[in-house]
């Protein structure tokens, strides 16, 4: 994991995190039968948070704002999620906020940073 | 006429004062006396700069030539080397302003700091050993603590000097090995005053291993051991228990535990809410 791209870290991270998020709604049994569209989303939405919060980290090592970027790039996307339904907010919201904020922190402690990757480049 | 004791001690330190005649340097005072000579605080008239001058006792001295081989940021810089009138051999480098580590150790300094300063010296070691020099006298009294951090190791050894008896190898050769447990004997002092830290106290006895073979091949190795410890893996010197191994999974990753027990709270949260 350490060799790894640290963007690669957060497509990973995000695919496993936001794939366990969507898989939560099977909880819910009035959207069991949209299990397969949400665990889809959610897994998209997380993969784009990973991407971005990789970037980040290969540009910016701190664990602090990592979780803070992450987080925020984790509201964001949830937020255009619940907004395209215009339903649902807090359960889309809140989860995916700390999901970015997960993916935030193990893109920043995980995988090679730039400098590193370019050496061994 | 007899003379008052102020004036015979007066008169002897005087006397004793090397004769600096034909050099560039102005004597100040004495600041300190090892096995090998005596060091001073003296001007450079000629740069304007104060620096330490260490006249050594024997005529012959391979100690500067030594300490000018290694440069490292940890070792004092050695500027100049020449003779005095009576033949000895003086040789001046930078004067370090600082607490020598023993004082430094005494203090409150925390965990941390004394092992970035156990670290510094390790790394002076693993640069000299890999210049074929070794110290053969490491101990806190050789170890100069600076005020913006910085730390020097000095004394490098000569064939003579055969080290102090806390901080010597039992076997009495001089090796690699023999530094290495000098250099255990005073990461051991240097978190004796502290909480017992396990881990660190076994790093030490490794090093301090009576058996040369069995201590650390090398600076380097302890150094990584020391390394270990503060990024919270595994020391191999400490074999510990799935109580201790839990423990330290979980410190070393508290962050993402909260992070994970965050994620399951919201979650439970979220479906109880909804619910209701």
């Amino acid at each position: 994991m350490k060799a790894m791209n640290k963007i690669v870290v957060g497509l990973v991270f995000g695919l496993i995190l936001g794939a366990l998020d969507g898989a939560t709604a099977w909880f819910y049994p009035e959207v069991r039968s949209m299990m397969t569209g949400i665990m889809v989303g959610s897994s998209f939405k997380g993969m784009l948070v990973g991407l971005l919060s990789g970037w980040y980290a290969r540009k910016v090592q701190s664990t602090g704002k990592g979780i803070v970027v992450g987080s925020v790039l984790g509201l964001l996307f949830a937020f255009l999620v619940a907004a395209m339904q215009n339903a649902h907010y807090l359960e889309i919201m809140l989860p995916g906020f700390v999901v970015g904020a997960i993916i935030g922190f193990l893109t920043q402690r995980m995988g090679t940073p730039a400098a590193e990757a370019r050496r061994q480049n | 006429m007899e003379l008052s004791d102020a004036v015979v001690a007066h008169l002897r330190e005087v006397a004793d004062r090397p004769d600096l005649t034909g050099t560039r340097y102005d004597l100040e005072r004495e600041i300190g006396r090892g096995g090998m000579g005596v060091v001073y605080a003296a001007c450079d008239r000629e740069l304007d700069r104060r620096v330490a001058l260490k006249v050594m006792d024997a005529a012959l001295c391979g100690e500067p030539r030594l300490m000018a081989r290694l440069e490292h940021p940890a070792i004092v810089p050695v500027y100049e080397t020449g003779m005095l009138p009576d033949g000895r051999v003086f040789y001046a480098m930078k004067l370090v302003s600082g607490v020598r580590l023993d004082a430094f150790l005494e203090s409150d300094a925390s965990l941390a700091e004394r092992l970035r300063v156990i670290q510094r010296v390790g790394e002076a070691l693993a640069f000299a050993h890999s210049r074929g020099v070794l110290h053969r006298d490491l101990k806190p009294q050789n170890v100069m603590t600076g005020t913006f951090g910085e730390v020097y190791v000095m004394d490098w050894g000569v064939e003579a000097v055969a080290g102090t008896p806390a901080f010597r190898a039992p076997e009495g050769a001089c090796d690699t090995r023999s530094d290495i447990y000098s250099l255990g004997a005073l990461l051991q002092v240097a978190v004796d005053r502290l909480k017992p830290v396990p881990q660190l106290r076994a790093i030490a006895a490794k090093a301090m291993t009576p058996n040369p073979a069995a201590r650390y091949p090398d600076a380097t190795s302890l150094l990584a051991e020391i390394e270990r410890f503060q990024n919270g893996f595994a020391v191999e010197a400490y074999p510990e228990s799935p109580w201790e191994t839990g423990l330290r999974y979980a410190r070393r990753s508290a962050v993402l535990l909260w992070l994970l027990a965050a994620f399951v709270t919201v979650k439970f949260f979220l479906f109880f809410l909804r619910s209701r």
